[in-house]
């Protein structure tokens, strides 16, 4: 892995700012997790709890795989393997059980 | 220089006395400073209010500990303060009274030789302002007493303060400056 | 805006309203305050003047100086010309919000009326206040009359916008002493004040079209740099301070330094007062010229950054310096600005005795007498040899 160097005082902007913005896209946090969530999408109904639950903002809809005449919508919620930590928020919250955490951090 | 303090109670404007004095001298192209006896404002309890008048800038930022002259706007105020507390042989009290000179003197136990401006500004006050709020009018004896300030430089801070009622506040200061008495 | 006040003409005004009306002058565009004694007047006075519709400002009433600082920090961030004033308990309550202000180099101006502080309760004037702000990394100024608490207030917004500086500025004034008393003062024309100060360019400020962040974490390995960033900014600020003081002088007339010196030409023993009772202090010092003692006095105007060189190159080999405090560091090191003196001056190879004076402690008078006695005193402390770290002077046994 590469070791990004700090900056000197000299280069840090004005009080610290962080001038150029959107950067926390750039901070990756999805190699922190141990554990990932996987999801059932002929079990996810889309009430969108996940998402409202989790703490990194990784749950995104994704278009189901195959069609589902019991479901309301063509999209499921899967994650972003970016930035899920593997927490497992979405897990307990999910009132269909559709999410279940796997070990692992891969997807 | 010249050091004034003033006596009054919470409430009857010796502050502005004070301050409408300093603004008068500075605007006759004078240096003075005015303050009060800083604190919680509290009507009716004595308060003091201090100025000071001179040619030159003035550096002293202290209380008036040794006053050329003193201003009494409230007679009674003598029971319980020394109004010449550190005051010279040639200071002169000046007093808001209807007693005459030799009554107060003994009356208050005041150095007899002291030089008292005696002038009832509470009677010219209620006559003029129809209150008995005497602070602008025992400017009047205060100018006669001592020149300080010309009478007519008085007209412009009581204007900027009173608005609609300086010319009143004017006429009691100048009834002060005629009716003041002083023993010869 | 027009000219409220008469220009060029000494004026008898309260010092207080005089800051108001000269605020108003470098026309701000925000004021947050809450209002404290002795600082009420001038936040009053500033409401009168945007109410009158003579100042295009936001006046932002807040419920406490916690907020009043905090909404300061927010007008500051997204460019606007800021000012606030407060006193003791206020300034004690915007504590936290004083290092964020300076942190994000936000270039507030802050008028300090200052008054000691609690317990037991009091609203008189010392400089407790301010001694215990003095590390949260604003500029700091000090000014011993009226005329100085206009000229200075001009120079501070002038101060804390060049780009090199970008930091807050506090304008202190003694409380009552100086805020609540009538003097005479000159006033300048708007115009005028609004060139030299030119119009505020932010060089970073929050804008929806173009995002920043403010005040982010900053982790161990960033911390230390950042205050370095501050320390290096703050120390260089004095550079740009006497220039901004130059440029007042060629503009205004009045000419300021970080000290003022007053007959130490070849004074042996030298007396250093801080704000308005410094007048009386050089009263005491003309008193024992004419006794032929070779006295003189230091005036500390900039507090922040303090002028270390300055004051060494001001007191080496003397025989003694005598520092007047008006705050007590509760068995500390004595006066806090004493402390400082002897900072500077410790590893000089030809230091003075510096005695450390506390005195005129919540409002209570010096005397012209008292500081020729503490002179005569700290004379003899010298040629004895045995100095006190410090003393409390005035107080009944």
């Amino acid at each position: 892995m590469k070791t990004k160097l700090m900056p000197a005082w000299t280069e840090l902007e004005l009080g610290c700012a962080v001038v150029e913005p959107g950067t926390s896209r750039e901070y990756k946090t999805g190699d922190w997790r141990s554990f990932y969530p996987k999801t059932d999408e002929d079990k996810c109904i889309a009430c969108g709890l996940c998402w409202i639950y989790c703490p990194d903002d990784s749950r995104r809809l994704a278009p189901r795989q195959h069609k589902n005449e019991n479901r309301l919508t063509d999209h499921y919620y899967d994650f972003n393997f970016n930035y899920c930590k593997g927490c497992g928020i979405c897990a307990a919250e999910c009132p269909t059980g559709a999410i279940v955490m796997v070990e692992g951090g891969q997807k | 220089m010249i050091e004034i303090r003033f006596h009054g109670r919470g409430g009857q404007g010796a502050v502005t006395s004070a301050e409408l004095l300093a603004q008068a001298a500075i605007a006759e192209g004078k240096y003075a400073q005015a303050f009060p006896s800083f604190g919680p404002e509290r009507r009716g309890a004595p308060v003091l209010a201090f100025a000071r008048i001179d040619e030159e800038p003035i550096r002293l930022r202290t209380q008036v500990y040794e006053p050329d002259v003193c201003i009494v706007l409230d007679e009674p105020l003598m029971n319980i303060v020394d109004v010449e507390s550190g005051m010279g042989p040639e200071g002169i009290v000046i007093i808001n009274t209807h007693k005459s000179i030799d009554e107060l003197k003994t009356q208050y136990k005041l150095n007899p030789k002291r030089k008292i401006v005696a002038v009832d500004a509470t009677k010219i006050a209620l006559e003029g302002l129809g209150r008995p709020i005497t602070n602008t009018t025992m400017l009047g004896a205060l100018i006669k007493a001592t020149a300080c300030v010309q009478v007519e430089t008085m007209k412009a801070p009581l204007d900027h303060r009173f608005g609609r009622i300086a010319e009143k506040n004017y006429n009691v200061l100048q009834r002060a400056y005629q009716e003041a008495v002083t023993e010869e | 805006m027009k000219n409220r006040m008469e220009v060029g003409k000494n004026i008898g005004i309260e010092i207080s309203i005089a800051q108001a009306e000269v605020v108003a002058q470098c026309d701000v565009d925000v004021i947050s305050a809450y209002p404290i004694t002795p600082q009420t007047h001038i936040v009053e006075h500033l409401a009168e003047i945007v109410n009158d519709g003579d100042l295009d400002a936001a006046f932002i009433p807040v419920e406490s100086e916690h907020s009043a600082m905090s909404a300061c920090c927010g007008s500051s961030a997204v460019g606007a010309r800021t000012f606030t004033a407060t006193s003791s308990q206020g300034l004690a309550l915007m504590h936290e919000i004083l290092y964020i202000a300076s942190g994000l180099r936000l270039p507030i101006v802050m008028s300090c009326v200052n008054r000691s502080l609690s317990a037991p309760i009091s609203i008189w004037g010392d400089q407790g206040d301010i001694m215990a702000e003095r590390d949260t990394g604003w500029v700091q100024i000090f000014t011993e009359t009226g005329q100085e608490v206009i000229d200075q207030t001009i120079c501070s917004f002038k101060i804390a916008e060049d780009p090199r500086v970008m930091l807050p500025t506090i304008v202190n004034m003694d409380g009552f002493q100086m805020s609540h008393v009538i003097e005479p003062m000159k006033f300048y024309d708007t115009k005028k004040i609004q060139d030299f100060l030119g119009i505020y360019q932010p060089p970073l400020r929050l804008d929806p079209a173009n995002p920043i962040m403010m005040g982010p974490v900053g982790i161990p390995e960033i911390y230390t740099e950042a205050k370095m960033a501050h320390e290096v900014a703050l120390v260089n600020s004095q550079a740009v301070i006497e220039e901004v003081w130059e440029k007042f002088a060629a503009e205004f007339g009045n000419k300021y330094n970080a000290i003022e010196h007053y007959k130490t030409d070849d004074a042996d023993y030298v007396l250093v007062t801080v704000g308005s009772y410094g007048q009386n202090a050089s009263v005491a010092i003309d008193k024992l010229r004419e006794k032929g003692v070779k006295a003189g006095q230091i005036k500390l105007r900039l507090w922040r950054p303090f002028p270390h060189s300055l004051i060494q190159e001001a007191l080496e080999s003397r025989k003694g310096v005598f520092v007047f405090d008006r705050c007590l560091s509760v068995a500390g090191p004595g006066g806090p600005i004493a402390s400082e003196i002897k900072t500077s001056l410790y590893n000089l190879k030809k230091r003075p005795v510096v005695v450390s004076y506390i005195g005129g402690l919540s409002g209570r008078d010096f005397t012209v007498k008292q500081f020729v006695d503490i002179f005569e005193k700290g004379i003899g402390y010298v040629q004895k040899d045995e100095a006190p770290i410090y003393e409390m002077v005035g107080v009944r046994e």
